[in-house]
């Protein structure tokens, strides 16, 4: 079953007197429990994509349907409510609100969500422990390591349980090291039968994924399915 | 609703992080609603006092009780039409007693402000004195505490006695009974055969009616003052309906007595305690007036500076509205945070102002009989929250209008 399901969408931004055209003409659909690459240098409409299919914008022409729902007529609220239950985000600066510790920055969506605080904190704890944090969750951002802080937004992506999980440069603020293993826990979210999107301009990380979209000038270059596709090892931090 | 209380711990939470984040930036802009707050239930307090001490002093005319008297309390225009007018005589007054027929009580008074008074050593100054008949115990609701008001025989034969107010006594007889005792009134002896019950503070001390003398209204003309002081007639209706009806037929009546011509208006007047109210709220009451509204604009400077640091706030908070905005709050949730945000900081704002307008309150009680009203304090609070939602809507509305492409990637 297609969750995501694009049709000649298209985004255009007025730019003073100028018309920029960040997308062009994409299609593309996405199956449940698939790993997308999406790739392509600055300017290719990625990070356009990105929005799109995170539900944060919509298009200016075409359809975007998700899981039956057309995205690009919703009004904020309607996308709002997409995101929070549909959408797990992972963001290159992490993103976590500084004052609130691991626990309640995992906890926020299901606030939103509308969970009573006794599930919210069960769900939580949980959640960060599937990343390995379990104890870390009274930390603040501040007192964790990059490669932790992106944990705890992994488990903030978790703890919904999306139907996509998007993950924007995940490793572009980690060293090396880090970001192998965070890309060894998506790997092992992906194994359990979620479906990853990940945005990224290194060769080697869009590697991990079994499919990578190629994007140039707002449209897409090429669509194709990795034929070795390289899967990291278990590190043992995660308890996927 | 049931999202709404899930969410709204978390709103809470968020606001008074904020706050204790920005301590010293919370504190200095609540200072303008503290400020606002205290001026403005200061204020206010001093204007239900400065009233009620005025209504307390005009007790004495009771609200069923016309007063037929030469001039009209409030003269509008020229008062040289009244100066003319003759004095009203007690001739005057025992027709009018024998053509009313409904009300209660009619006396004829003479008054003046102050008189010496003096026992032994000791002297006083009264601060008003009365001469009247024995049914000034009912026109001018008027009560011996000890003792007696005047009766018919010490009216008829001008008996030199008198009814003292609390103030003399406590004055002239600090530890004794004064009932039958002698006090010079304008070096004249008079025997006291009552004490009038305290009346409290009134407005002020020269009109206080516990400094009041009254005494039989022949006495007066011999001790006071000549006979050819203005007389007054006092009616008690007693029944504050029929007041229109009752001022018709005394009109009519003292035209007759005082032998108006058809054609021309009446020599005389007829006043009542209503005229002194709407007097007192068509003067002081655009005084009070003013001074709310001088003192409300400090609370709107207030708001001001809540409503400038709430920008402040949201634009400092952009990346953070982004972030909850990505993973799911809706517009109103946002809204919602920054209005709970800004009316917490008012309402503690107002919360201070009344705990420091408490005691300004106590001291204006010294002057005036008020205390802070119980309304004034809700109010206040009420306005304070007000203030609060209204001036942090603009920036709160910015902020749930954000879009979180853009603020995700506010630096």
């Amino acid at each position: 079953m297609n969750i995501i399901n694009i049709e000649h969408i298209a985004k255009i931004y007025q730019v003073g007197s100028e018309e920029v055209h960040a997308l062009r003409d994409v299609s593309l659909k996405i199956d449940k429990n698939e790993y997308v690459a999406i790739m392509g240098p600055s300017g290719s409409g990625k990070s356009t994509l990105m929005n799109m299919l995170g539900c944060l914008d919509t298009p200016t022409k075409g359809i975007y349907d998700f899981k039956g729902n057309n995205v690009s007529q919703m009004n904020d609220n309607e996308l709002a409510a997409i995101r929070n239950k549909e959408i797990g985000f992972v963001f290159q600066t992490f993103n976590l609100l500084a004052r609130s510790n691991a626990l309640h920055n995992v906890e926020l969506p299901l606030i939103y969500a509308g969970v009573s605080s006794s599930e919210r904190k069960e769900r939580a704890r949980l959640a960060l422990e599937q990343v390995g944090l379990s104890d870390r969750i009274h930390h603040k951002p501040n007192e964790l390591s990059g490669g932790q802080r992106q944990r705890v937004s992994i488990a903030r992506a978790l703890v919904t349980k999306p139907s996509i999980i998007l993950a924007d440069e995940p490793t572009g603020n980690l060293d090396t090291k880090t970001g192998e293993d965070i890309m060894a826990l998506f790997n092992d979210i992906y194994e359990l039968g979620n479906t990853i999107i990940l945005v990224t301009h290194e060769e080697y990380i869009a590697e991990h994924a079994a499919r990578i979209i190629r994007l140039r000038d707002g449209l897409i270059e090429k669509d194709e399915m990795v034929t070795k596709r390289y899967v990291p090892k278990k590190n043992g931090a995660s308890k996927v | 609703m049931k999202k709404f209380l899930i969410e709204f711990p978390e709103i809470l939470f968020i606001a008074l992080r904020a706050m204790r984040a920005n301590k010293l930036r919370s504190v200095l802009t609540t200072l303008g609603i503290i400020i606002g707050i205290v001026a403005v239930t200061t204020m206010s307090t001093a204007i239900v006092g400065l009233r009620e001490a005025f209504i307390s002093s005009i007790s004495s005319f009771g609200s069923d009780v016309l007063y037929v008297d030469k001039f009209p309390w409030f003269a509008m225009g020229n008062w040289n039409q009244y100066r003319n007018r003759k004095d009203i005589t007690f001739e005057q007054y025992e027709k009018l007693r024998s053509i009313l027929k409904n009300y209660e009580a009619m006396a004829p008074s003479k008054s003046t402000f102050g008189a010496g008074v003096k026992r032994k050593d000791k002297s006083v100054q009264a601060t008003l004195v009365f001469g009247t008949t024995e049914d000034y115990q009912k026109t001018g609701n008027v009560n011996p505490a000890e003792g007696r008001f005047l009766n018919d025989l010490d009216v008829k034969s001008g008996r030199r006695v008198c009814i003292v107010g609390k103030d003399i006594v406590d004055e002239l007889f600090p530890r004794e009974n004064p009932l039958n005792q002698y006090i010079k009134i304008n070096n004249v002896p008079m025997q006291v055969i009552g004490v009038l019950e305290k009346q409290g503070s009134g407005m002020m001390g020269a009109f206080s009616l516990d400094g009041q003398v009254i005494m039989p209204l022949k006495t007066f003309e011999t001790v006071i003052s000549n006979r050819h002081q203005r007389l007054r007639i006092d009616i008690k209706i007693g029944d504050v309906s029929k007041l229109a009806d009752a001022k018709e037929e005394i009109i009519s009546a003292m035209r007759v007595i005082r032998k108006v011509p058809l054609n021309k208006p009446d020599d005389f007047a007829i006043n009542q305690q209503e005229a002194l109210k709407d007097m007192y709220d068509k003067t002081i009451g655009i005084v009070a007036l003013a001074g709310i509204v001088i003192t409300a604009l400090s609370l709107f400077v207030g708001a001001i500076g809540i409503m400038n640091i709430m920008f402040v706030s949201v634009t400092e908070r952009t990346r953070e509205i982004g972030i909850r905005k990505a993973i799911g709050a809706k517009t109103w949730s946002i809204l919602f945070q920054f209005l709970t945000e800004a009316a917490i900081l008012c309402i503690m704002g107002g919360i201070i102002g009344l705990i420091i307008s408490f005691p300004l309150s106590l001291v204006i009680n010294q002057f005036l009989p008020t205390a802070m009203p119980l309304d004034i304090v809700f109010i206040s609070l009420l306005i304070s929250a007000l203030v609060g939602v209204i001036s942090g809507f603009l920036p709160a509305w910015k902020a749930s209008k954000l879009n979180p492409v853009d603020s995700l990637r506010y630096e």
